[in-house]
Order: C-alpha cells, then structure tokens, then sequence
C-alpha cells in the first residue's frame, strides 16, 4: 500500500547526487584563501627527537607557517583523549600516557606526527617539510604483539614500567577453573586476529577556519561523528568553548569505525587556522592513510573450551594480547575488552566463561575499533573452537551448535559475560542458511570437486554481536567516558514539510532514505515531503554519531520518541480546531480525526495552525511544531546469524576460491531490505577480505609499515569475490521502538571464521588442522606441505 | 604551460604547472569535483574518466598528455532531464553506497559495456578489478552492470525488430 514505508526497498534519494558527481566530500569544498597542510610524519618507529630546525621550510617559497610539538606545547594544547577508561584486573586505571598532536620529544610510529607546514599550495608545504631538519636518536622499536611484553621489548612509554596498558578480566575464574576439571574434552587453539587497515576509499581530510568577526572556527572533516569531535576537541585538546566551534562532516566516502576517532590532523588544523588566519586544508594522501588512520584488529589468543560427553560446552578460558599502537585512540581500550569478551557466549548456553585481556603499547599506529570491533574478533574465537571441538568429537558441525545454542524460549538470557540477550531464534536462522547454501547437497559437490582435483570444504559461522550501543549507564559503570544516547529533532514547517535533524551520521548507510521512510510513514506524510539533515553541529541539537551498527537502534529510535512528541502535540491542536475532546482524537496515515466521525485534520492543516494560531488553544501550548528528543537505550541489541562458506581450495597451489557464501541474518524489524542487504554484502567483504587478503604488516626490525600502499595492501577486488546469498529472519528487537537491531557490521563478524572452518574442512583430510588468516595461497601451501611431512615422518 | 582540451564537449584552455596531473586540473581548475582522487598510486580508480573514449586513471595522465584530447567525465555523461543508463542501473540495483569510489566505477562500466554489450558475471568482475569499492561488496555493482547491459543492448533490438517490421 504505502510503498515509501517501512520494510519497502526504497530507492535511495542520496544515489542522483553521488550518481552525477554531485556529491560534496570534504575535499570538493574550497573556500576563498585557502592554504595548504602538509604534515612531517616520522619516517622511524621509535625515536627520540633531540632538535628540529624548521628555518629553511619557514623561508621556503609559499610557507606561511611551521609549527612543532613545542608551539602546541607553549599554547598549552592539550593530549588527544582516551574516551574509555578500562580499570585493571588489580582495580587500578589503564596507563594513560599522553598523546601530543604533534610529536614532543619522540616519536612513536613510522607516520606519527612531528611538524606541520602550511603553504600557498600543497606542492609548497610539502617541498618545504623536505627543508625541515630533525635531529633523531634512533631507538629499538617493538611492532609485534607477542613481544611487547618480553623483559628486553624497548618501552614505548619511558615514564611507564613496560608495554603494558592493563589487564582487564571477566567471568568467574574459578568456577570457570572448577567446570574445565569436570571435562570430558577440552578443545584448544592458538590464534591471531590479524591486523587491518581500514581503507575507506574517501581518505581523511579536513580543512579549518577561523573568523575573527565572530571568534568563531569551522572544521569540516571526514567524520562518523562529528559533536564528538567537537566534544573531545574542545574540551581535552584546545581548550575552546564548544559554542564557538562548528563541526561539518559532510559528505563521507565510507567510515568502518576510521572515521569515528579524533584525530591530530583536526586539532592542528583548528589551532592553526587562528594563527595563520586563513582557512586551511589537509587531505591525506592514501600512504599517509595507510600510515596513520587506526588501524583494526591485532589480537594474539590461547582459547579452550571444555565439553562433556554429549558435546555441550561446559566452559570457556580464553587469554588475549590486544595490540593498541603507540597511543590510545578515541575508543581504542574498549574495543577488546568491552566489546570482545562480553561477546564469547555467542549463541551458546556456555554455563562459565572467563577471559583475560591484556592491552599492550607497540611502535605502531594506534589500533581502535575497524567494523564490528571486538565483535568479530569474539566471533572468530568461539567459532573456530565451535568448529575445532566438532571435529575433535566427531560431531557435524550443525549438530554441536544446535545441542548448545540457547533455545528461543529461554530469552530474556544472561550470559556469564555480562551480557542478557533480549529475544532470538538461532536454530531459525541455522535452518535456512543449511536450505540455501543446500548442505545436503554438499558431499556430492565435494566429490564432483575432488574428481578434478579440488578440494571442497564447508565452514559454519554462527554469530552474535551486540550493536545498538549503548546504555549510558552500564557503558558508564564500564569506564565509558561519554553519554551513548542519540538526539533527533522533528521540524513540521507551516506548509507540513518536514525537516528531520538527526545526530546519527551517513557515511553510505543511506539514512537520507531509511529515517524519511520511518518518519513519513509515522507522520503518514508524503515521503518526498521529508528531508533528513545530519553532519552539522549547528544544524543538529547534538549526535554522538554512527558506528556499532547504532544508527536505526538508537538514532531511529530518538526520532520515534520525538515523533510522539509531535502527534501527541497535534492532537491538542485538533482537538481544539475539531471542538472534540483530545481523548477522541485519533490518528492515522497523516489524518487526525473525530473518533466514529468523519470529521478531520490533515497532518499538513494542523501544522498550518500551529504557524497560524488563530484557531488554536494558546492558552495551554505553544504555537510551532518542533519536537526534539533523545533516546537512551535500556539494553543493547543482539544481531544474530548463520553464516555458511563453502570453499574450493588448490592443493597444489593453496589458491582458496569462495564458491558460495550464504549469510541468514537476524536483524529484528527491517526498514529497507535493499539497503540492509547492500550492508551485509559489504560486511561479507571486509570479512571474506580479511580470512583472504587483507594483513598489516610491520617489518619486526626496523619497525616500516610493509603493507603501506594498495600494491602491498591487498584488499577484496570485484574477482576476488562471489555473488553472495543473503536471506533473513527476524526476532524483533523487544525493547526499542522500531523492534530494530542493527545491521551494518554483521557480515564482517560472521564471515571471517566461516571462511577458516571452510578451508580448514578442505584440508582436513590432509591433516591440516591449524593456519591463520589472511589464508594466502603461500600460507595454504605451506600448511598443506607441513601436514604432509607430519604423516611421512 | 598552456593546454586546450574539450572537457565534456566544452572547449577549455589554461596555463597550468606542468606536474599537474588530469584530475588534479579537472577538480582545482575546472571545479568538476565529481572525479575523485582515492590513493597515489594508480590502484583505486576512483579518477576514471574518458579521454578520447577509453576509460582511463586521470591520476596517471600529466594534463600535457591530455592537449588536445577529448575528456568526459562523470559530470558529463547524463543527458539533460535524466541518468545514463549505467547510472540508473546503479541506483535501481543498489550499486552504491557511499558514493565516493561511484563516479570511477560508472565510467568503467560504461567503457566496458561499449566494448563487450554482454559480457558475463565472470568478465565484469575482471573488467572492474581496477577500481576498489569498500562499501559494496561489488555483489549489487555486478548486478547493476548487467542491468545496464541489458538495458542499453534493449532499444537496439527493439529498433531492429521495428525496421524489420517496416520492412
């Protein structure tokens, strides 16, 4: 009926612009007078700084200025913050050391901040940085995450005892201890959760401005968020009143979490655009970006889990190294902590669990939250020993998880992680990711495929994440430093046009579609009539933004909550303009009416009235039609699903293929099937990407990014992948207003372990029985070399 | 160093620092900020534009490569009062998200569909391993590519099939 509505896969209104080159990213806006950065970034790992003469860069042609570490250090500018304060096994805070913009005394990462130079144009300021003389002290650099708590590793940190950030723990370790004597089996695995560099295709950028008349700045930057940047900018770093300073992330070329922190390059722009008094633009070029946005992932693990007879699970231990870089970025602590170990029950009624984290500095960029942070890092340790503990008991890999999911009656559940799921039916989704992807017709596939000499595999993922973050409350008893709410503002204007402000950010997710389609369907106004302003802190009240698959959970939800406001609102001015009693007006699809009447408003005449207030009950509210609210949530949400890979692995060449990939998601409510697929084909790339290709690499000696460019990066290509099957089956989420949960970071948590226990179904016969990601044909050859030397000795 | 081109049938001509490259004149010159600039070393494709009909990296070109060639950028490629078929399918088939690797990729497309009307999935994905998406997983960029194939291969046939008629 209402083909604009909720559940319908709308067109997206944001594609004519991105379409036509339309489309206004940072780096498309220019401004008169504009002046170029160009940032000096280390070209070492670990150094001290002994001198920097920057006087030949200072009279270069072009240069207008050139500022260090010690400029900011005289102005008072302050460290960048860690917004999530993790309390250590002992009760003791994580070590914070400091996090100047640009660098004081040493240097951290091959790419940490030491100067900026700012030009008539960027061929200028970069010419000019080549001038700048910096007298370093080399040191020894530790980049490795194991290492870095060895009794040689060199201190990132001089003023700290060693590498270690904290050691955070949860569960009950002893009745964990206790159940692991019970056991029949115990299943256990060595794994590495590798690095990634995010890559959005958009690289970061970011120009400022300062205009003395109003003693006022702008930064315009590629950001998820942009209030918190503003937040964290003003009141931890520069010191400025927030009133003063306007935050825009306009258009932005993809995120994945890399466009969620506050980065240096945004507080030296601001603090410089006052000195040089002329706007000011960055953008990185895509070495730098290798260099020096947050990267992802980086744990080392040593998992078990202990089973009985029956293969139910009893209970699970798991210890994890978490590299965080050199320094704490934004949200960098809580992504393998928080974030990670609350997750290890995934779908399982696991009676015990107890995890142990241990953050550790390292020469290398700081690492914060890429795509499912935390969560697909939990994923794939209980799925690989999911599927380890199935192989080891001789159980089908369908088998052991349905004797140990939690049955879909069994909700409300509180797992032993601190965490109560709300509602979900994992044997649901099970069922019709084994019908898609026809794994009864899998062993005829597999024979087909050994005939010419292929092997096939079949690997299972059964996910869970939490999304929809968060409740303030609990994220603040957790050590979160911020609010985690979101703000929506509803704007009726006099002629019944909407303008909707929201302070979730779209960076690709389309909200200019999905949150017109929620909002005209509740509104039962024309969805053309409907505008969605985000990105703007002076247009939206405030955001804390997008990311943790939060935006319809929680963004969508403080839109429901204003909308109340306003039909809650309009009825008092219909009832009065109708003579009827309030309590007799009802409303439906944009018609306020006289119960059992046909007596009527429309949604367009009522905010007429409202403008107008001729007819209209002043003397109990206010004329206008403009409601704000914000929305805490009192749970998180749980998006839940079946993953099955299957693969097709060259034994004499260790070349791995994706044959198929089958993805059943419970994502609650759906508002755009269209877009929520698009999400999840997404996410299956980043994640089939990172079992496949994708591996940061820093040289163990000298401490150089090795992966430093798209020639030595290696990300998912169109023929890298398959068409995916992507279907799903929802549990409404029970506690938030649209019974929604959540869907943009599922695919790149669920995919990452289905590719291994594929590969590592393939190689089963040949006794391969452990290989780490990125499964590169060198790595699957390896393995399959190694497994067959092991049988002829 | 003075250079003339035709930029989406437009005559242009400036005096520019020879080291500029293509895209580099297209966005700061010519203010077509519709063509992107997503690495430095000629692998995301997000700066593809026609020169002289083919598909192209505009990172790659020096603008004197350019003198007197004929370029078409995505600016350039919609008629009037609607998309290009190529365009529209990407919007009907959701082949888009954030929208920034969108421009290098429908030029691609449109180059690649020129040289092969229908080409299979298995071409298209070769055919596109020039230019990165992030966002898509390319499942849906795959889909609207054949759409438009199929779209742009349709009048043809429908006019054919009218001119045998008339006949």
């Amino acid at each position: 009926m209402n083909q604009t509505g909720i559940g319908k896969s709308v067109k997206r209104r944001e594609d004519e612009r991105f379409l036509r080159g339309q489309g206004r990213y940072t780096d498309d806006i220019r401004f008169h007078g504009e002046t170029y950065a160009y940032f000096l970034r280390s070209p070492h790992a670990h150094a001290r700084i002994r001198a920097i003469d920057s006087s030949a860069a200072e009279a270069a042609p072009g240069v207008l200025a050139v500022f260090t570490g010690g400029d900011l250090k005289a102005d008072k500018v302050g460290g960048l913050p860690c917004g999530w304060l993790i309390t250590d096994v002992d009760g003791n805070p994580m070590k914070e050391p400091p996090h100047p913009p640009l660098a004081q005394d040493k240097v951290r990462y091959v790419g940490d901040h030491v100067a900026v130079v700012i030009a008539e144009s960027y061929l200028q300021a970069k010419d000019a940085a080549e001038l700048i003389k910096v007298d370093y002290e080399e040191l020894p650099a530790v980049t490795a995450t194991p290492q870095a708590l060895a009794a040689d590793a060199p201190k990132v940190h001089d003023e700290l005892d060693d590498n270690c950030c904290y050691v955070w723990a949860i569960g009950d370790k002893a009745k964990t201890d206790a159940a692991f004597e019970q056991a029949h089996h115990i299943t256990q695995l060595d794994l590495v959760n590798n690095r990634l560099i995010p890559n959005a295709i958009e690289p970061r950028a970011a120009i400022a401005l300062y205009s003395p008349g109003e003693d006022r700045y702008t930064l315009y930057t590629t950001s998820q968020n942009p209030h918190v940047i503003r937040l964290l900018m003003c009141a931890f770093v520069l010191g400025l009143p927030e009133h003063k300073v306007r935050v825009v992330a306009p258009d932005v070329g993809g995120g994945f979490g890399s466009k969620i922190f506050h980065y240096a390059e945004e507080a030296v722009l601001t603090w410089a655009s006052r000195k040089v008094g002329r706007p000011i633009r960055w953008t990185a070029e895509r070495s730098e970006a290798f260099l020096s946005d947050a990267h992802g992932r980086d744990h080392v693990t040593h998992a078990e889990l202990a089973l009985d007879q029956q293969g139910q699970f009893l209970a699970m231990r798991v210890r994890t190294t978490a590299n965080l870089g050199a320094y704490l970025s934004t949200f960098s602590t809580s992504v393998p902590t928080i974030l990670y170990a609350t997750l290890l029950a995934g779908q399982y009624k696991t009676p015990q669990i107890h995890a142990e984290v241990t953050g550790v500095f390292t020469n290398t960029a700081p690492v914060d939250a890429y795509r499912g942070a935390g969560r697909p890092e939990a994923t794939f340790v209980v799925e690989r020993l999911v599927a380890q503990a199935a192989r080891e008991m001789g159980l089908s890999q369908s088998e052991i998880r349905r004797r140990n999911f939690i049955p879909k009656d069994a909700f409300p559940y509180s797992t032993p992680v601190g965490l109560s799921y709300d509602v979900g039916d994992y044997e649901a989704t099970l069922n019709r990711a084994e019908e898609l992807a026809d794994v009864a017709g899998f062993e005829q596939r597999r024979l087909a495929a050994a005939s010419y000499g292929k092997l096939r595999g079949l690997g299972y993922s059964t996910y869970i994440e939490a999304c929809g973050l968060a409740p303030s409350q609990i994220a603040g008893s957790l050590g979160a430093r911020a609010g985690l709410y979101e703000s929506g503002e509803i704007r009726l204007h006099p002629t019944g046009k909407v303008t909707v402000f929201t302070g979730s950010h779209s960076h690709g997710q389309g909200h200019e579609t999905t949150f017109a389609q929620v909002v005209s369907e509740r509104l039962g106004v024309p969805f053309e009539d409907v505008e969605i302003v985000h990105g703007d802190t002076d247009r939206v009240p405030f955001g804390m933004g997008t990311y943790g698959s939060r935006s319809i959970a929680v963004g969508g939800a403080a839109l429901m909550k204003a909308l109340d406001k306003i039909i809650n609102k309009s009825k008092k001015i219909a009832a009065h303009m109708l003579e009827a009693a309030e309590a007799d007006i009802e409303f439906d699809n944009g018609l306020f009416r006289v119960a059992g009447t046909d007596r009527q408003l429309t949604m367009a005449e009522v905010a007429f009235s409202a403008y107008v207030p001729h007819n209209y009950p002043l003397a109990e509210i206010e004329p206008g039609l403009e409601e704000t609210a914000f929305y805490d949530p009192s749970n998180f949400t749980y998006p839940a699903g079946s993953h099955i890979c299957e693969v097709e692995v060259d034994p004499e060449t260790g070349q791995v293929q994706v044959v198929n990939f089958t993805a059943v998601d419970d994502f609650g409510n759906v508002i755009n099937p269209m877009i929520v697929e698009g999400q999840v084909h997404g996410g299956l790339a980043q994640g089939i990407g990172q079992a496949l290709l994708e591996g940061c690499v820093y040289d163990p000696q000298s401490g150089q990014l090795v992966t430093g460019s798209y020639m030595d990066y290696t990300m998912p290509r169109a023929d890298d992948l398959p068409s995916f099957q992507v279907d799903m089956h929802g549990t409404p989420c029970t506690h938030n207003p649209l019974g929604v949960k959540g869907c943009g970071e599922a695919g790149a948590i669920g995919a990452p372990p289905a590719v291994m226990n594929a590969i590592l179904d393939a190689l089963a016969p040949l006794g391969v029985s452990q290989l780490d990601m990125p499964a590169t044909p060198s790595r699957v050859w390896q393995a399959i070399q190694q497994a067959k030397q092991r049988q002829a000795a | 160093m003075k250079v003339s081109m035709t930029v989406n049938g437009r005559a242009v001509e400036a005096d520019a620092d020879p080291r500029t490259t293509l895209v580099e004149f297209l966005r700061n010159h010519l203010a077509l900020t519709g063509t992107h600039i997503g690495c430095d070393t000629g692998q995301c494709g997000a700066c593809t534009i026609h020169l002289d009909g083919r598909a192209v990296k505009s990172c790659s070109v020096l603008i004197g490569q350019a003198e007197g060639a004929a370029v078409t950028t995505i600016e350039g490629i919609a008629a009037k009062d609607g998309l290009h078929p190529v365009q529209a399918a990407f919007r009907e088939h959701h082949g888009l998200q954030c929208g920034f690797c969108t421009p290098g990729m429908v030029m691609t497309a449109i180059d690649l569909l020129q040289n092969d009307p229908a080409p299979s999935e298995t071409t298209i994905r070769q055919q596109l391993q020039g230019n990165y998406c992030r966002c898509t997983g390319y499942h849906n960029i795959v889909k609207a590519v054949q759409a438009a194939a199929a779209e742009m291969s349709a009048p043809q046939e429908a006019s054919t099939q009218m001119k045998e008629q008339l006949a």
